[in-house]
């Protein structure tokens, strides 16, 4: 399952952590961790921004976090005005780092930031081509 | 290489219309400012002009390599010529490479355009253009727009701060004040905090007049050094400290969504190299964006403390009376906002004022003034310092 599959449109098909996608696929939601200093990286990175090393391992997320921020989209962009108005949400994750999606069946009035919240792998089921993605759900 | 001591200052400037420019092609447009500013700068002939640096976002125009273009159109063949980008900052970047190409001595005289025609695109062309100024590979897959980044800010801001979203509004509600002043404005009339408040909206809790308008337009400036600047004006605006800074691309890797961190080192780049405190700015053109932007504006520049941009504008504080008065032209939010254009535009206003050119929105005796340009969701600040 390579990379181009992640998303509802794709932008960068080809890239070091493709096998992301594969994991995303079998619903485990992974980052990378640095061979060399251990640091750990969501969104998943090959190279190493602290040490400056290019070899990494796959280490897996709980998906467990907490609502950072979020916003509901009216004015959507192209290619993605057949779902407006979505809400986008920023979760800093448990283990560290920070993952951007949607919300999913959080009623509007119960939307808190700071709000505990898991990350679920999700398959789109309304378009005929394989699309993964995730969605921010309550916890 | 004696040139290295010497101050640079601008002695002349030129300024479109900005807005919906579907009469003129994008040459045509930075030969408005450009006429203007040779007209603008005494004794100067376009011989006379060593370099011409282009600010803009070359993806909106169907034009490709557009310095080659407008050199041409404006007639300065085969002088040297380049482009600068820096997103939304663009304008800044080009203002901050003549400066470096004049203080190096390998120029003496250098235009900057900067020019934008973003209306050759629809605005879900733009919308989704613009989302891709967030990461790509982790953010814009789920249709992120750049409203919707500035949303995510905002949301944050009220959350940590307790920002209200009437603080929010005033900031529409003075820029267009004073937009309702500026003749080369896009939207020259004034809104109601009940009109904002009320407009349609685009990515909670920004609505439409929480949004500067994508915009076709284009400014221009005439650099020198301090040994040909007398020639040219008997009031060279002098730059005396310039900050640039850069800051995550992504969102997601950033320290937090309340500031702009670009900015705030920026900031601190230019008052050191001026040698100048927040407190002495008379007046500033800071990049609004969006509403919220100002807000975080007023902090990241040292204005008001951390969390207190609310306050601030409440207080009006930042009208022309107030501690720092900021975007007395109208800002993006009432002048509309031609990515490229607009860093040159905020120091051609800037300009006006320390020279007490700005009619009816002068602050009274403004001798020191600050721009604020910030690129994309702040990826890149550019901070200029100007003295009269």
């Amino acid at each position: 399952m390579p990379f181009k599959y992640f998303g509802k449109i794709n932008f960068t098909p080809y890239t070091k952590v493709d096998a992301f996608a594969d994991y995303l696929h079998k619903g485990r939601l992974m980052g990378t961790k640095c061979k060399k200093c251990g640091e750990r990286y969501f969104p998943p990175r090959a190279d190493c921004l602290k040490c400056i090393n290019d070899e990494f391992e796959w280490v897996e997320y709980s998906g467990r976090g907490t609502l950072h921020s979020y916003s509901k989209i009216y004015a959507a962009p192209k290619g993605f005005e057949d779902i407006a108005p979505y809400t986008i949400g920023v979760v800093d994750l448990e283990e560290g780092g920070r993952l951007l999606s949607w919300l999913k069946d959080i009623p509007e009035n119960e939307i808190k930031i700071d709000m505990p919240v898991k990350v679920v792998p999700r398959i789109f089921e309304e378009i005929e081509e394989i699309k993964l993605y995730y969605t921010i759900e309550k916890r | 290489m004696a040139g290295v001591t010497l101050k640079i200052g601008i002695v002349g400037i030129g300024h479109g219309r900005f807005g919906n420019r579907s009469d003129a092609t994008v040459q045509e447009l930075a030969f408005e400012p450009f006429k203007m500013a040779i007209e603008n700068t005494e004794n100067l002939q376009r011989k006379d002009i060593d370099a011409l640096v282009v600010g803009s976002v070359p993806e909106y125009h169907m034009q490709r390599s557009l310095p080659g273009v407008v050199a041409e159109y404006v007639g300065m063949n085969p002088k040297s010529t380049w482009l600068t980008e820096a997103a939304c900052a663009s304008g800044s970047a080009a203002i901050r490479t003549a400066y470096m190409s004049i203080k190096s001595g390998l120029h003496d005289i250098v235009a900057v355009i900067g020019v934008q025609k973003m209306r050759e695109l629809s605005t879900q062309e733009i919308l989704a253009l613009m989302g891709r100024v967030g990461d790509v590979q982790w953010e814009s897959i789920f249709g992120t727009t750049f409203p919707g980044y500035y949303a995510l800010y905002a949301n944050r801001h009220m959350y940590q701060f307790g920002t209200t979203k009437e603080q929010i509004a005033m900031v529409a509600v003075k820029n267009h004040y004073y937009g309702s002043m500026n003749p080369n404005a896009y939207f020259q009339k004034e809104v109601t905090m009940e009109r904002v408040l009320g407009s349609d909206e685009v990515a909670f809790p920004l609505k439409v007049f929480d949004c500067c308008a994508n915009a076709d337009g284009a400014a221009c400036i005439i650099l020198t050094n301090e040994k040909n600047a007398k020639k040219f004006s008997d009031s060279p605006i002098w730059i005396e400290g310039l900050g640039s800074a850069s800051a995550e691309m992504s969102m997601l890797r950033r320290p937090n969504l309340v500031e702009i961190p670009s900015a705030v080192e920026a900031a601190k780049q230019a008052y050191a190299q001026a040698k100048i405190k927040p407190s002495q700015i008379q007046v500033a053109e800071v990049h609004d964006c969006f509403t919220i932007a100002e807000i975080m504006a007023y902090e990241n520049l040292g204005f008001c403390p951390k969390g207190q941009g609310g306050k601030f504008i409440e207080e009006k504080q930042s009208y022309i009376g107030g501690k720092n008065p900021v975007n007395v032209d109208g800002g993006l939010k009432a002048k509309g906002h031609p990515v490229g254009a607009t860093g040159v535009s905020m120091i051609v206003e800037i300009v006006k004022q320390l020279r007490g050119e700005a009619g009816k929105r002068q602050v009274p005796g403004a001798e020191i003034g600050l721009t604020h340009n910030v690129g994309g969701i702040g990826q890149y600040c550019f901070v200029h310092i100007l003295r009269r």
